[in-house]
Protein backbone atom coordinates (compact mmCIF):
# COMPACT_ATOMS: atom_id res chain seq x y z
CA UNK A 1 0.00 0.00 0.00
CA UNK A 2 1.53 3.17 -1.00
CA UNK A 3 0.46 6.28 0.46
CA UNK A 4 2.85 8.71 -1.19
CA UNK A 5 0.85 11.89 -2.55
CA UNK A 6 0.94 12.50 -6.49
CA UNK A 7 2.24 15.43 -7.69
CA UNK A 8 -1.59 17.34 -8.21
CA UNK A 9 -2.33 15.97 -4.51
CA UNK A 10 0.55 17.52 -3.29
CA UNK A 11 -0.13 21.14 -4.70
CA UNK A 12 -3.96 20.81 -3.64
CA UNK A 13 -2.99 20.14 -0.11
CA UNK A 14 -0.55 23.26 -0.11
CA UNK A 15 -3.15 25.36 -1.75
CA UNK A 16 -5.95 24.70 1.28
CA UNK A 17 -2.92 24.61 3.99
CA UNK A 18 -2.27 28.15 2.58
CA UNK A 19 -5.35 29.08 2.33
CA UNK A 20 -6.45 28.11 6.01
CA UNK A 21 -3.03 29.49 6.97
CA UNK A 22 -3.86 33.13 5.05
CA UNK A 23 -7.57 33.73 5.15
CA UNK A 24 -9.22 31.70 8.02
CA UNK A 25 -6.99 31.84 10.92
CA UNK A 26 -6.39 35.64 10.75
CA UNK A 27 -10.43 35.65 10.99
CA UNK A 28 -10.73 33.78 14.16
CA UNK A 29 -8.63 35.99 15.70
CA UNK A 30 -11.81 38.62 15.94
CA UNK A 31 -14.31 36.10 16.61
CA UNK A 32 -16.04 34.48 19.12
CA UNK A 33 -14.45 31.39 20.49
CA UNK A 34 -17.39 29.67 19.64
CA UNK A 35 -18.18 31.32 16.46
CA UNK A 36 -19.25 28.51 13.66
CA UNK A 37 -20.07 31.82 10.78
CA UNK A 38 -18.95 34.27 8.96
CA UNK A 39 -20.82 37.29 7.77
CA UNK A 40 -22.00 36.72 4.32
CA UNK A 41 -20.42 38.76 2.79
CA UNK A 42 -16.95 37.74 3.99
CA UNK A 43 -18.10 34.22 2.91
CA UNK A 44 -18.62 34.88 -0.19
CA UNK A 45 -15.07 36.98 -0.94
CA UNK A 46 -13.54 33.34 0.54
CA UNK A 47 -15.91 31.47 -1.74
CA UNK A 48 -14.52 33.38 -4.82
CA UNK A 49 -11.44 32.25 -3.82
CA UNK A 50 -12.22 28.71 -3.44
CA UNK A 51 -13.32 28.76 -6.94
CA UNK A 52 -10.74 30.13 -8.40
CA UNK A 53 -8.49 27.48 -6.70
CA UNK A 54 -11.18 24.95 -8.64
CA UNK A 55 -12.03 23.16 -5.32
CA UNK A 56 -15.57 24.83 -4.11
CA UNK A 57 -18.11 22.22 -4.20
CA UNK A 58 -16.07 19.31 -2.68
CA UNK A 59 -18.66 17.03 -2.50
CA UNK A 60 -20.49 17.79 -5.53
CA UNK A 61 -20.27 15.44 -8.60
CA UNK A 62 -18.42 16.47 -11.30
CA UNK A 63 -21.12 16.25 -13.85
CA UNK A 64 -22.80 18.90 -11.56
CA UNK A 65 -20.28 21.34 -11.25
CA UNK A 66 -18.04 20.12 -8.34
CA UNK A 67 -14.46 19.41 -8.82
CA UNK A 68 -12.99 15.82 -9.75
CA UNK A 69 -11.45 14.67 -7.27
CA UNK A 70 -11.20 11.21 -5.48
CA UNK A 71 -11.70 10.43 -2.46
CA UNK A 72 -8.35 9.91 -1.01
CA UNK A 73 -7.79 13.85 -2.11
CA UNK A 74 -11.14 14.56 -0.23
CA UNK A 75 -9.63 13.01 3.06
CA UNK A 76 -6.29 15.27 2.72
CA UNK A 77 -8.59 18.14 1.93
CA UNK A 78 -10.55 17.24 5.10
CA UNK A 79 -7.54 16.61 7.16
CA UNK A 80 -6.27 20.39 6.02
CA UNK A 81 -9.26 22.18 6.49
CA UNK A 82 -10.34 21.35 9.44
CA UNK A 83 -7.07 22.77 10.88
CA UNK A 84 -7.79 25.54 12.82
CA UNK A 85 -10.59 26.45 15.87
CA UNK A 86 -13.96 26.10 14.10
CA UNK A 87 -12.94 23.11 11.55
CA UNK A 88 -13.96 20.40 13.43
CA UNK A 89 -17.53 20.92 12.50
CA UNK A 90 -17.33 24.20 10.45
CA UNK A 91 -14.27 23.54 8.33
CA UNK A 92 -13.25 26.75 6.82
CA UNK A 93 -17.09 28.07 7.62
CA UNK A 94 -18.20 26.38 4.75
CA UNK A 95 -15.71 28.06 1.87
CA UNK A 96 -15.48 24.84 0.54
CA UNK A 97 -19.59 24.54 -0.16
CA UNK A 98 -20.02 23.03 3.20
CA UNK A 99 -22.21 19.94 3.76
CA UNK A 100 -24.36 18.42 0.34
CA UNK A 101 -27.37 16.17 0.35
CA UNK A 102 -26.25 13.66 -1.69
CA UNK A 103 -29.54 11.88 -1.81
CA UNK A 104 -31.14 14.85 -4.05
CA UNK A 105 -28.81 13.36 -6.49
CA UNK A 106 -31.06 10.72 -7.02
CA UNK A 107 -33.52 13.06 -7.35
CA UNK A 108 -36.00 13.41 -10.54
CA UNK A 109 -34.98 15.30 -13.28
CA UNK A 110 -38.13 17.77 -11.76
CA UNK A 111 -37.12 17.38 -7.98
CA UNK A 112 -33.69 18.16 -9.21
CA UNK A 113 -34.59 21.02 -11.07
CA UNK A 114 -36.72 22.77 -7.87
CA UNK A 115 -34.70 21.45 -5.00
CA UNK A 116 -30.71 20.06 -5.87
CA UNK A 117 -29.77 23.20 -8.67
CA UNK A 118 -30.51 26.02 -5.90
CA UNK A 119 -28.75 23.82 -3.41
CA UNK A 120 -25.93 23.56 -5.57
CA UNK A 121 -26.22 27.44 -6.58
CA UNK A 122 -26.37 28.23 -2.56
CA UNK A 123 -29.31 29.32 -3.13
CA UNK A 124 -31.14 27.33 -1.15
CA UNK A 125 -29.98 25.31 2.36
CA UNK A 126 -31.24 21.91 3.08
CA UNK A 127 -31.16 19.90 6.22
CA UNK A 128 -31.05 16.27 6.63
CA UNK A 129 -34.41 14.70 8.72
CA UNK A 130 -33.25 10.90 10.12
CA UNK A 131 -32.87 10.65 13.72
CA UNK A 132 -35.69 10.65 16.17
CA UNK A 133 -36.34 10.89 19.76
CA UNK A 134 -36.68 6.48 19.91
CA UNK A 135 -33.09 6.28 18.31
CA UNK A 136 -30.56 7.92 15.90
CA UNK A 137 -28.03 4.83 15.58
CA UNK A 138 -30.57 2.03 13.94
CA UNK A 139 -32.80 4.21 12.02
CA UNK A 140 -34.28 1.67 9.88
CA UNK A 141 -35.96 0.05 13.55
CA UNK A 142 -35.88 3.48 15.35
CA UNK A 143 -38.27 5.35 12.98
CA UNK A 144 -42.13 6.26 14.15
CA UNK A 145 -42.69 8.91 11.76
CA UNK A 146 -45.64 8.38 9.89
CA UNK A 147 -46.15 9.15 6.17
CA UNK A 148 -49.80 7.89 5.53
CA UNK A 149 -51.55 8.54 1.84
CA UNK A 150 -54.05 11.01 0.98
CA UNK A 151 -55.89 10.32 -2.28
CA UNK A 152 -52.99 9.76 -4.84
CA UNK A 153 -51.76 13.57 -4.57
CA UNK A 154 -50.31 14.10 -1.27
CA UNK A 155 -49.17 11.93 1.91
CA UNK A 156 -49.56 13.21 5.41
CA UNK A 157 -46.50 13.20 7.50
CA UNK A 158 -46.69 12.90 11.44
CA UNK A 159 -43.57 12.93 14.07
CA UNK A 160 -40.87 14.44 15.88
CA UNK A 161 -37.35 14.70 14.60
CA UNK A 162 -34.29 15.32 17.15
CA UNK A 163 -30.53 16.14 16.56
CA UNK A 164 -31.18 17.96 13.49
CA UNK A 165 -28.76 20.14 11.84
CA UNK A 166 -29.45 23.28 10.58
CA UNK A 167 -33.63 23.22 10.45
CA UNK A 168 -34.08 26.20 11.46
CA UNK A 169 -31.98 28.34 8.79
CA UNK A 170 -33.27 25.32 6.01
CA UNK A 171 -35.55 26.49 3.01
CA UNK A 172 -36.28 22.26 2.82
CA UNK A 173 -35.34 19.25 3.80
CA UNK A 174 -35.17 15.45 3.37
CA UNK A 175 -37.05 13.94 5.94
CA UNK A 176 -37.65 10.10 6.27
CA UNK A 177 -40.88 8.31 7.12
CA UNK A 178 -42.49 4.92 8.07
CA UNK A 179 -44.57 4.62 5.00
CA UNK A 180 -44.93 0.69 5.59
CA UNK A 181 -44.50 -1.74 8.38
CA UNK A 182 -41.29 -2.24 10.67
CA UNK A 183 -37.86 -2.49 9.37
CA UNK A 184 -35.58 -1.12 6.74
CA UNK A 185 -38.38 -1.51 3.66
CA UNK A 186 -41.23 0.35 5.98
CA UNK A 187 -38.80 3.62 5.35
CA UNK A 188 -39.08 5.96 2.35
CA UNK A 189 -37.83 9.37 1.90
CA UNK A 190 -40.10 12.88 1.04
CA UNK A 191 -38.78 16.34 -0.11
CA UNK A 192 -40.29 18.62 2.46
CA UNK A 193 -40.50 22.43 2.80
CA UNK A 194 -39.90 24.19 5.93
CA UNK A 195 -42.57 26.65 5.02
CA UNK A 196 -45.25 23.98 4.81
CA UNK A 197 -48.25 24.38 7.16
CA UNK A 198 -47.94 21.45 9.54
CA UNK A 199 -43.76 21.61 9.88
CA UNK A 200 -42.10 23.68 12.90
CA UNK A 201 -38.68 23.89 14.55
CA UNK A 202 -39.57 23.65 17.74
CA UNK A 203 -36.70 24.10 19.71
CA UNK A 204 -33.07 24.24 19.48
CA UNK A 205 -31.33 21.38 21.21
CA UNK A 206 -28.38 22.92 23.24
CA UNK A 207 -25.09 20.70 23.24
CA UNK A 208 -21.54 20.55 24.23
CA UNK A 209 -21.14 22.73 20.84
CA UNK A 210 -22.53 25.81 19.31
CA UNK A 211 -21.58 25.32 15.49
CA UNK A 212 -23.97 23.33 13.40
CA UNK A 213 -26.24 23.21 16.22
CA UNK A 214 -29.25 20.73 16.45
CA UNK A 215 -32.54 21.12 16.41
CA UNK A 216 -35.85 19.50 17.03
CA UNK A 217 -38.66 19.05 14.26
CA UNK A 218 -42.39 18.58 14.78
CA UNK A 219 -44.38 17.57 11.84
CA UNK A 220 -48.42 17.51 12.67
CA UNK A 221 -50.32 16.41 9.59
CA UNK A 222 -47.87 17.53 7.45
CA UNK A 223 -49.22 17.23 3.37
CA UNK A 224 -46.71 16.71 1.12
CA UNK A 225 -47.41 16.60 -2.48
CA UNK A 226 -46.98 12.64 -4.01
CA UNK A 227 -44.07 14.16 -6.67
CA UNK A 228 -41.72 15.21 -3.42
CA UNK A 229 -41.43 11.44 -2.29
CA UNK A 230 -37.02 10.75 -3.11
CA UNK A 231 -36.80 7.65 -4.83
CA UNK A 232 -39.12 4.58 -4.34
CA UNK A 233 -41.84 3.72 -1.87
CA UNK A 234 -39.86 2.07 0.87
CA UNK A 235 -36.62 2.57 -0.59
CA UNK A 236 -35.83 5.53 1.95
CA UNK A 237 -33.15 3.23 3.78
CA UNK A 238 -31.41 2.55 0.92
CA UNK A 239 -30.64 6.30 0.03
CA UNK A 240 -30.17 7.41 3.63
CA UNK A 241 -27.67 4.42 4.26
CA UNK A 242 -25.72 5.09 1.03
CA UNK A 243 -24.63 8.65 2.53
CA UNK A 244 -24.43 7.85 5.52
CA UNK A 245 -21.54 5.44 4.28
CA UNK A 246 -19.76 7.53 2.02
CA UNK A 247 -19.94 11.09 4.00
CA UNK A 248 -18.23 8.94 6.77
CA UNK A 249 -14.83 8.87 5.32
CA UNK A 250 -14.24 12.65 5.24
CA UNK A 251 -16.25 12.87 8.29
CA UNK A 252 -13.61 11.12 9.91
CA UNK A 253 -10.86 12.52 8.45
CA UNK A 254 -11.87 16.13 9.75
CA UNK A 255 -11.34 15.11 13.48
CA UNK A 256 -7.83 14.72 12.43
CA UNK A 257 -7.21 18.14 11.57
CA UNK A 258 -7.65 19.53 15.26
CA UNK A 259 -5.75 16.66 16.55
CA UNK A 260 -2.92 17.56 14.50
CA UNK A 261 -3.15 21.32 15.74
CA UNK A 262 -3.42 20.42 19.47
CA UNK A 263 -0.30 18.05 18.81
CA UNK A 264 1.84 20.49 17.36
CA UNK A 265 0.60 23.49 20.22
CA UNK A 266 1.45 20.88 23.02
CA UNK A 267 4.98 19.85 21.60
CA UNK A 268 5.74 24.03 20.86
CA UNK A 269 4.02 24.84 24.57
CA UNK A 270 6.32 21.82 26.21
CA UNK A 271 9.76 23.32 24.79
CA UNK A 272 8.76 26.56 26.55
CA UNK A 273 7.10 26.00 29.62
CA UNK A 274 9.41 25.28 32.72
CA UNK A 275 8.62 23.65 35.65
CA UNK A 276 11.11 23.21 38.44
CA UNK A 277 13.65 24.32 36.60
CA UNK A 278 13.48 22.45 32.85
CA UNK A 279 11.19 21.99 30.13
CA UNK A 280 8.27 20.02 30.23
CA UNK A 281 9.88 18.37 27.43
CA UNK A 282 12.10 16.82 29.16
CA UNK A 283 9.75 15.50 31.65
CA UNK A 284 9.16 11.59 30.35
CA UNK A 285 5.74 11.53 31.16
CA UNK A 286 5.45 14.67 29.23
CA UNK A 287 7.88 12.63 26.10
CA UNK A 288 5.00 9.53 26.12
CA UNK A 289 2.13 12.09 25.39
CA UNK A 290 3.70 13.24 22.97
CA UNK A 291 4.73 10.04 21.42
CA UNK A 292 1.31 8.57 22.08
CA UNK A 293 -0.41 11.41 20.43
CA UNK A 294 2.27 11.38 17.44
CA UNK A 295 1.54 7.36 17.16
CA UNK A 296 -2.42 8.21 17.56
CA UNK A 297 -2.49 10.79 14.07
CA UNK A 298 -0.78 8.52 12.27
CA UNK A 299 -2.53 5.20 12.57
CA UNK A 300 -5.75 7.48 12.27
CA UNK A 301 -4.41 9.16 9.32
CA UNK A 302 -3.34 5.45 7.50
CA UNK A 303 -6.79 3.55 7.92
CA UNK A 304 -8.67 6.85 6.77
CA UNK A 305 -6.98 6.90 4.07
CA UNK A 306 -7.55 3.30 3.82
CA UNK A 307 -10.73 3.35 3.82
CA UNK A 308 -10.88 6.26 0.97
CA UNK A 309 -8.32 4.16 -1.13
CA UNK A 310 -10.77 0.75 -0.92
CA UNK A 311 -13.73 3.19 -1.85
CA UNK A 312 -11.58 5.10 -4.85
CA UNK A 313 -10.74 1.16 -6.17
CA UNK A 314 -14.71 0.19 -6.93
CA UNK A 315 -13.94 -2.25 -3.58
CA UNK A 316 -16.14 -2.56 -0.59
CA UNK A 317 -15.47 -0.21 2.28
CA UNK A 318 -18.10 0.08 4.87
CA UNK A 319 -15.83 -1.95 7.06
CA UNK A 320 -12.79 0.41 6.25
CA UNK A 321 -15.16 3.57 6.60
CA UNK A 322 -16.44 2.32 10.39
CA UNK A 323 -12.80 1.43 11.46
CA UNK A 324 -11.57 5.52 10.28
CA UNK A 325 -14.89 6.85 12.23
CA UNK A 326 -14.06 5.01 15.31
CA UNK A 327 -10.49 4.73 15.34
CA UNK A 328 -10.23 9.12 14.09
CA UNK A 329 -12.54 9.91 16.28
CA UNK A 330 -11.66 8.05 19.62
CA UNK A 331 -8.09 8.79 18.87
CA UNK A 332 -8.45 12.61 18.10
CA UNK A 333 -10.12 12.86 21.19
CA UNK A 334 -7.20 11.47 23.42
CA UNK A 335 -4.60 13.45 21.37
CA UNK A 336 -6.42 16.96 22.45
CA UNK A 337 -7.54 15.29 26.22
CA UNK A 338 -3.96 15.02 26.18
CA UNK A 339 -2.95 18.12 24.70
CA UNK A 340 -4.97 20.08 26.93
CA UNK A 341 -3.26 18.19 29.98
CA UNK A 342 0.25 19.53 28.83
CA UNK A 343 -1.25 22.78 28.79
CA UNK A 344 -2.37 22.50 32.53
CA UNK A 345 -4.97 25.60 33.21
CA UNK A 346 -4.06 27.48 30.20
CA UNK A 347 -5.35 24.26 28.00
CA UNK A 348 -8.88 24.34 29.40
CA UNK A 349 -9.05 28.57 29.16
CA UNK A 350 -10.82 29.73 25.87
CA UNK A 351 -7.62 31.76 24.86
CA UNK A 352 -7.10 28.75 23.06
CA UNK A 353 -8.89 26.37 20.45
CA UNK A 354 -7.96 23.75 22.89
CA UNK A 355 -11.47 23.66 25.05
CA UNK A 356 -13.61 23.85 21.90
CA UNK A 357 -11.92 21.12 20.18
CA UNK A 358 -12.36 18.72 23.27
CA UNK A 359 -15.85 19.72 23.94
CA UNK A 360 -16.63 19.35 20.22
CA UNK A 361 -14.74 16.26 19.65
CA UNK A 362 -16.69 14.58 22.93
CA UNK A 363 -19.62 14.70 19.96
CA UNK A 364 -17.78 12.83 17.30
CA UNK A 365 -17.31 9.95 19.75
CA UNK A 366 -21.23 9.42 19.34
CA UNK A 367 -22.58 11.99 16.09
CA UNK A 368 -22.50 9.59 12.63
CA UNK A 369 -23.25 6.67 14.51
CA UNK A 370 -21.07 5.96 18.42
CA UNK A 371 -17.93 3.99 18.44
CA UNK A 372 -20.25 1.03 19.84
CA UNK A 373 -22.40 1.03 16.51
CA UNK A 374 -19.37 0.96 14.54
CA UNK A 375 -18.09 -1.96 16.54
CA UNK A 376 -21.24 -3.70 16.16
CA UNK A 377 -20.92 -3.03 12.23
CA UNK A 378 -17.14 -4.45 12.28
CA UNK A 379 -17.86 -7.47 14.45
CA UNK A 380 -20.96 -8.06 11.99
CA UNK A 381 -18.64 -7.93 9.00
CA UNK A 382 -15.88 -10.17 10.92
CA UNK A 383 -18.35 -12.95 12.35
CA UNK A 384 -21.05 -12.33 9.65
CA UNK A 385 -24.71 -12.32 10.89
CA UNK A 386 -27.65 -9.40 11.10
CA UNK A 387 -27.70 -7.26 13.42
CA UNK A 388 -29.74 -7.04 16.01
CA UNK B 1 -35.27 24.82 29.96
CA UNK B 2 -37.90 27.34 28.46
CA UNK B 3 -37.24 28.40 25.09
CA UNK B 4 -37.95 31.82 26.75
CA UNK B 5 -36.82 33.54 29.06
CA UNK B 6 -38.53 33.02 32.04
CA UNK B 7 -36.29 34.80 35.08
CA UNK B 8 -38.05 37.50 36.74
CA UNK B 9 -36.66 41.41 35.37
CA UNK B 10 -34.50 43.08 37.85
CA UNK B 11 -34.48 47.31 37.83
CA UNK B 12 -31.51 47.88 36.09
CA UNK B 13 -29.41 50.12 38.52
CA UNK B 14 -25.83 49.52 40.17
CA UNK B 15 -27.13 47.60 43.34
CA UNK B 16 -28.91 44.90 41.04
CA UNK B 17 -25.57 45.56 38.87
CA UNK B 18 -23.44 44.25 41.62
CA UNK B 19 -25.31 41.22 42.01
CA UNK B 20 -24.51 40.21 38.56
CA UNK B 21 -21.57 37.33 38.49
CA UNK B 22 -18.90 37.41 35.42
CA UNK B 23 -20.23 34.07 33.91
CA UNK B 24 -21.14 33.35 29.95
CA UNK B 25 -24.70 33.34 28.93
CA UNK B 26 -27.40 35.89 27.91
CA UNK B 27 -29.72 38.63 28.73
CA UNK B 28 -32.71 40.59 27.94
CA UNK B 29 -33.29 44.75 28.46
CA UNK B 30 -37.34 45.63 28.64
CA UNK B 31 -38.90 49.03 29.20
CA UNK B 32 -41.02 49.72 32.28
CA UNK B 33 -44.08 47.15 31.14
CA UNK B 34 -41.75 44.23 30.49
CA UNK B 35 -41.39 44.85 26.44
CA UNK B 36 -37.84 43.61 25.37
CA UNK B 37 -36.27 45.72 23.50
CA UNK B 38 -32.73 44.12 23.26
CA UNK B 39 -31.72 40.61 23.44
CA UNK B 40 -27.70 40.42 24.14
CA UNK B 41 -24.94 38.09 24.16
CA UNK B 42 -21.99 37.65 26.93
CA UNK B 43 -19.76 35.77 25.42
CA UNK B 44 -15.84 34.10 24.96
CA UNK B 45 -14.54 37.32 23.91
CA UNK B 46 -15.65 39.86 27.05
CA UNK B 47 -14.00 40.49 29.71
CA UNK B 48 -16.22 40.61 32.41
CA UNK B 49 -19.01 38.41 31.10
CA UNK B 50 -22.59 38.85 32.01
CA UNK B 51 -21.66 41.59 34.51
CA UNK B 52 -19.38 43.63 31.88
CA UNK B 53 -21.78 43.97 29.74
CA UNK B 54 -24.90 44.58 31.78
CA UNK B 55 -22.61 47.54 33.30
CA UNK B 56 -22.49 49.14 29.69
CA UNK B 57 -26.33 48.81 29.33
CA UNK B 58 -26.57 50.44 32.61
CA UNK B 59 -23.59 52.98 31.67
CA UNK B 60 -25.92 54.03 28.46
CA UNK B 61 -28.98 51.73 28.14
CA UNK B 62 -30.82 52.06 24.89
CA UNK B 63 -33.76 54.26 24.93
CA UNK B 64 -36.76 53.20 27.37
CA UNK B 65 -34.72 49.97 29.24
CA UNK B 66 -35.19 50.27 32.89
CA UNK B 67 -34.91 46.46 33.38
CA UNK B 68 -32.88 43.38 32.86
CA UNK B 69 -32.72 39.65 33.16
CA UNK B 70 -29.88 37.24 32.48
CA UNK B 71 -29.50 33.38 32.51
CA UNK B 72 -25.80 31.95 32.82
CA UNK B 73 -25.44 29.46 29.94
CA UNK B 74 -21.75 28.09 28.54
CA UNK B 75 -24.00 26.90 25.39
CA UNK B 76 -24.89 30.62 25.23
CA UNK B 77 -24.57 30.78 21.13
CA UNK B 78 -26.28 28.80 20.17
CA UNK B 79 -29.14 30.24 23.37
CA UNK B 80 -28.91 33.79 21.92
CA UNK B 81 -29.95 32.39 18.46
CA UNK B 82 -32.40 30.78 20.31
CA UNK B 83 -33.93 33.87 22.17
CA UNK B 84 -33.78 36.12 18.99
CA UNK B 85 -35.46 33.86 16.98
CA UNK B 86 -38.09 32.87 19.47
CA UNK B 87 -38.76 36.73 19.66
CA UNK B 88 -38.77 37.31 16.25
CA UNK B 89 -41.46 34.57 15.50
CA UNK B 90 -43.35 36.27 18.48
CA UNK B 91 -43.42 40.06 17.39
CA UNK B 92 -42.89 39.59 13.92
CA UNK B 93 -39.12 41.47 14.26
CA UNK B 94 -35.71 41.81 16.13
CA UNK B 95 -36.46 43.83 19.62
CA UNK B 96 -36.06 47.65 18.89
CA UNK B 97 -32.28 47.79 20.19
CA UNK B 98 -31.18 44.89 18.42
CA UNK B 99 -29.68 46.66 15.46
CA UNK B 100 -26.48 44.58 16.03
CA UNK B 101 -27.97 41.83 14.74
CA UNK B 102 -27.89 40.62 10.99
CA UNK B 103 -31.45 38.74 10.57
CA UNK B 104 -30.10 36.82 7.10
CA UNK B 105 -27.93 35.29 10.02
CA UNK B 106 -30.79 34.11 11.91
CA UNK B 107 -33.65 30.92 11.23
CA UNK B 108 -36.79 29.92 11.92
CA UNK B 109 -38.14 29.06 14.98
CA UNK B 110 -41.62 28.23 15.81
CA UNK B 111 -42.02 27.69 19.47
CA UNK B 112 -45.16 26.34 21.44
CA UNK B 113 -46.64 28.46 23.75
CA UNK B 114 -46.82 32.22 23.56
CA UNK B 115 -44.57 35.75 24.53
CA UNK B 116 -43.27 35.63 27.99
Amino acid sequence: MDFALTEEQTMIVDMVRRFVRQEILPLEENMDPDADELEPEILAGLVEKTKAMGLYGLDTPPEYGGPDIDMVTRVLIAIECSQHRGGLYTPCYGAFGGARQAQLFEATEAQKEKYLYPMLRGEKKVFFGLSEPSGGSDPARAIQTRAVRDGNDHWVLNGTKLWISGADRADYGLVFARTGGPGRSGVSAFIVETQWEGFRVARIVHTLRSSKYATEIQMDNLRVPAENMLGEEGGGFAIANDRLARQRVPYAAECLGPAIKAHEMATEYSKIRETFGAPLASRQGIQWMLVENEIDIRAARLLVLDAAAKADRGEPYRTESAIAKLVCSESAFKVVDRSMQIHGGLGVAKDLPLERWFREMRIRRVGEGPSEVQKHVIARDIIGGSLR
Amino acid sequence: MAVRLDKPWRDLNAENLARVTGHLGVYQLADDAGKILYIGVAGGRTRYGLKGEIAKALEAPPPGVTKFRFEVNMAYRTRHAELLEAYVHDFGGLPEANTDIDPRMLGRLRPGGGPR
